[in-house]
């Protein structure tokens, strides 16, 4: 586990890339429950006037945190995590949706020992989640 | 299209919850999760006495009380219109396989604006000794006609 004292606002703590394909959303759509049909079918996606399948966006979400989790080595120490979903990450029928991750320390609080880290996703050169923050207690 | 009357509205407690290490295991490989989350010696090494769900698990939590929610005919929300505007969650203790919870929704606002709904939910999770060990807090959009 890295150490508080050693953190620095600005710092960046992780970076990491993930390939999100239609096996993704039907991996994720079993594991989480979340069935809705525009996360697998284009027909569907197309009627209800989306630009394609979409993620969920709870899997953006989901996968966004998991530099951070790998750079404290514990899911535990993750005690606040919050998103706001701004742009969708649609995934073509072949291929891939690239997804970056990068993570930066944007505050340290000193007396209760949490830092926390800011979150940017992007796909396609856009941010997709928006005011995306974890706390992380030491 | 969302009725303003269901601010404040508390939903009834949804049943027990087992948190099962295979679908940790499940949901980790599904966010995209490294090895070691799915490893009970690391997560052992940690200090937990069994491996700890990924930092967004508890939606599916929060999907069982937000199903009461949609399910019910006060609400009038039509499902089909919804979008996911945010989502958070608060941890006051971690999550670990064989905890046995159970949630209480409260919807916490409606408010219009521009021609849509933006409903905010918070979700209490409760473990078997009924304590709060995480609050996931969600808005959806309802867009308009």
């Amino acid at each position: 586990m890295p150490k508080f004292d050693e953190l620095t606002v600005g710092d960046v703590v992780a970076q990491q890339d993930y390939r999100v394909t239609r096996d993704s959303l039907v991996r994720y759509a079993g594991a989480s429950g979340d069935f809705n049909t525009i996360h697998y079918r284009d027909d569907i996606a197309q009627a209800v006037g989306l630009p394609g399948v979409l993620a969920h966006g709870m899997l953006t979400m989901g996968i966004s945190i998991q530099p951070v989790v790998s750079w404290i080595g514990d899911a535990g120490k993750v005690v606040d995590y919050g998103v706001r979903f701004t742009k969708p990450v649609v995934v073509p029928p072949h291929g891939h949706a690239a997804l970056s991750v990068t993570a930066t320390i944007g505050a340290l609080d000193e007396e209760a020992k949490r830092a926390r880290v800011d979150l940017t996703t992007t796909f396609e050169e856009n941010t997709v989640l928006g005011k995306a923050q974890a706390w992380v207690q030491f | 299209m969302v009725n303003p009357d269901i601010q404040g509205k508390r939903y009834p407690r949804t049943p027990s919850y087992l948190v099962g290490r295979e679908k940790v295991r499940e949901f980790a490989k599904a966010v995209m999760a490294a090895k070691e989350s799915q490893d009970l010696s690391f997560a052992q090494a940690a200090g937990h006495a069994d491996l700890v769900v990924p930092p967004t698990f508890p939606v599916v939590i929060q999907e069982q009380s937000l199903t009461l929610v949609l399910s019910d005919p006060q609400a009038k929300i039509d499902f089909s219109r919804v979008v996911h505007g945010d989502q958070r969650f608060v941890y006051q203790r971690p999550i670990i396989a064989g905890d046995e919870l159970t949630s209480e929704l409260t919807v916490a606002s409606v408010k219009s604006l521009g021609g849509n709904h933006m409903v905010t939910f918070e979700t209490e999770i409760f473990d078997a000794a009924d304590q709060l060990v995480c609050t996931a807090i969600s808005t959806l959009v309802v867009r308009g006609e």
